[in-house]
């Protein structure tokens, strides 16, 4: 990783920001295997955060963060409720305009462009930056038309790209074996884990850049949670993941690096075999292991 | 890292604080072990070696009982950072107390033949030797008790005396094999009760080396400071038959 770290390190440097959050050495003591994952080259940033600060109204939920998401690689995002990660997947894909008085200041860089600037074309925003929420979202119509809506928003499509577009998110979503026979019928009548399966298929048809997950399985038994686990796990050879988790194995299992957020501030960011094994932040060190004061 | 505050879950930590007890309590049967089986050597003691021999079984179910609640803590309460590193830790420190006990055992066991054989040499170097590996077990299970990674790193590094004695042992036996060929028995034995010894010491390094791990999240070095030569020593001149 040290390659890509210094990379990390060298952008850090030059946007004058510290390198403690972003740039991290090799799991010192990590065990064997498990580091590979992780420590396996941090590819190049495709979403940089400087500096970035949030308000409600006049409460700062976000303190000056600095976070990189690299390239095809999982981000998992933990701390406590009200800790602000969620807080930062809404301004990833800008969904607090929605809301007055919400307000983000600073840096979100996503392909030169800055996210939180107010002149950001929000369509062509989400469109880059998919969203997947904790609780299924299915719309009330086909399963053909959950997936093919989204698509006719963004793309002219033939009917038949349109139909190849459909099978192929499907797919990927793994789900086409099991729904290819029903196109036609309701979605509210898959379960929820296939539910959940289809929100993402509905969100990758659209080819994003960057998937957010929003505790996407907290919803979902044990069975269908390690289907979107594994999931998870081939999307990121496509597509740039955050995923919000309470769980903390989760984010052991899925994410490459993981950030530790605490009022509204990131304490640490690591890869995750070192974030789990031996973090360097005594609140880091308290929060994963249960012993929060 | 220290670990001041408590778990939130009260049972989590009653049960942490049972596996430390397990250790302590295996550590402090093979110190004794490793003392007893010492003085019955230096005493030429054939009754304390054979209790010696006797009281191995207690650390091999402790052993056995560490191992069970070590899986069990792993698989129920999924521990992470200091409590994961802990776990590992107890589970691998105990199998090199186990092993500690097999040697004080084995010291004892071949203590009981040499008193039967006729005095060669001095027993002091064993003595010496014997003192030193005690004191680093001591403090590398002190070290785990208390969470003091400073005294784990310096009991890392104090185990260079250890090989020195022994190399010069080592020496020793040769010479005397050489000098009588009916020496030989005891001689080897002497070795065997020596390499023991050894051994002993670089386990109590292993604990210092995964206490270390343990409390702070890094490794020590590879290179320890090493002194055991003897596998590079030939007999000085092999007498012309």
């Amino acid at each position: 990783m040290n390659q890509n770290t210094e990379t990390a390190a060298a952008m850090n440097a030059a946007a004058g920001t510290a390198q403690t959050a972003t740039a991290s050495g090799p799991a010192p003591g990590s065990f064997g295997g498990m580091a590979a994952r992780s420590s396996a080259a941090m590819n190049t940033a495709r979403i940089s955060i400087r500096d970035l600060n949030f308000f409600y109204g006049t409460n700062k939920a976000l303190k000056g963060i600095q976070l990189d998401f690299p390239e095809r690689q999982v981000t998992g995002m933990i701390g406590p409720s009200g800790c602000g990660k969620s807080t930062l997947l809404r301004v990833l894909n800008r969904m607090y305009s929605l809301y007055p008085g919400q307000r983000a200041e600073g840096r979100v860089m996503l392909d030169g462009e800055n996210i939180v600037d107010p002149d950001m074309d929000l369509n062509a925003l989400r469109a880059k930056i998919g969203m997947v929420f904790q609780k299924p979202t299915p719309f009330p119509m086909t399963i053909h038309e959950n997936i093919a809506f989204g698509i006719r928003l963004h793309e002219k499509l033939s009917r038949a790209e349109t139909e190849e577009r459909v099978e192929w998110a499907l797919t990927r979503a793994a789900l086409w074996g099991e729904v290819k026979d029903r196109l036609h019928s309701s979605a509210m009548g898959l379960s929820g884990g296939q539910q959940q399966r289809l929100c993402i298929a509905r969100t990758i048809a659209v080819r994003p850049e960057v998937i957010l997950f929003d505790e996407p399985t907290s919803a979902l038994d044990p069975i269908s949670t390690l289907k979107i686990e594994e999931l998870i796990d081939e999307l990121k050879q496509d597509f740039t993941i955050a995923i919000v988790t309470h769980n903390m194995q989760q984010a052991a299992r899925c994410a490459d690096q993981v950030a530790f957020f605490y009022l509204g501030e990131l304490v640490e960011v690591a890869p995750a075999a070192q974030l789990f094994t031996a973090p360097r932040e005594k609140r880091t060190q308290e929060y994963i292991t249960g012993r929060f004061g | 890292m220290d670990r001041p505050v408590e778990h939130i879950v009260k049972s989590y930590e009653e049960e942490l604080k049972r596996l430390r007890e397990l250790i302590a309590r295996m550590g402090g049967l093979a110190e004794r072990q490793v003392a007893d089986a010492a003085y019955a050597l230096v005493r030429k003691d054939s009754e304390m070696a054979g209790e010696v021999v006797g009281r191995d079984a207690p650390i091999d179910a402790l052993e056995r009982e560490v191992d069970a609640f070590c899986v069990r803590l792993l698989a129920l309460r999924q521990p992470m950072a200091s409590d994961l590193r802990f776990i590992v830790a107890a589970l691998k420190i105990s199998q090199d107390i186990e092993r500690i006990g097999d040697y004080a055992r084995n010291v004892a066991k071949r203590s009981i033949i040499v008193s039967g054989q006729p005095f060669i040499g001095g027993l002091n170097g064993f003595q010496w030797m014997a003192q030193l590996v005690q004191r680093n077990l001591k403090d590398s299970i002190d070290a785990f008790v208390r969470d003091d990674a400073d005294l784990a790193e310096r009991v890392w590094a104090a185990d260079a005396p250890v090989d020195d004695i022994y190399t010069s042992i080592f020496r020793e036996m040769l010479t005397h094999m050489m000098e009588d060929p009916r020496n030989i028995t005891a001689c080897t034995h002497m070795l065997f009760i020596a390499k023991n010894f050894e051994r002993i010491g670089d386990h109590a390094t292993n604990i210092a080396e995964t206490v270390h791990y343990a409390v702070r999240g890094a490794v020590l070095p590879e290179d320890r400071p090493r002194a055991d030569v003897s596998s590079e020593l030939a007999p000085p001149q092999a007498p012309a038959a």
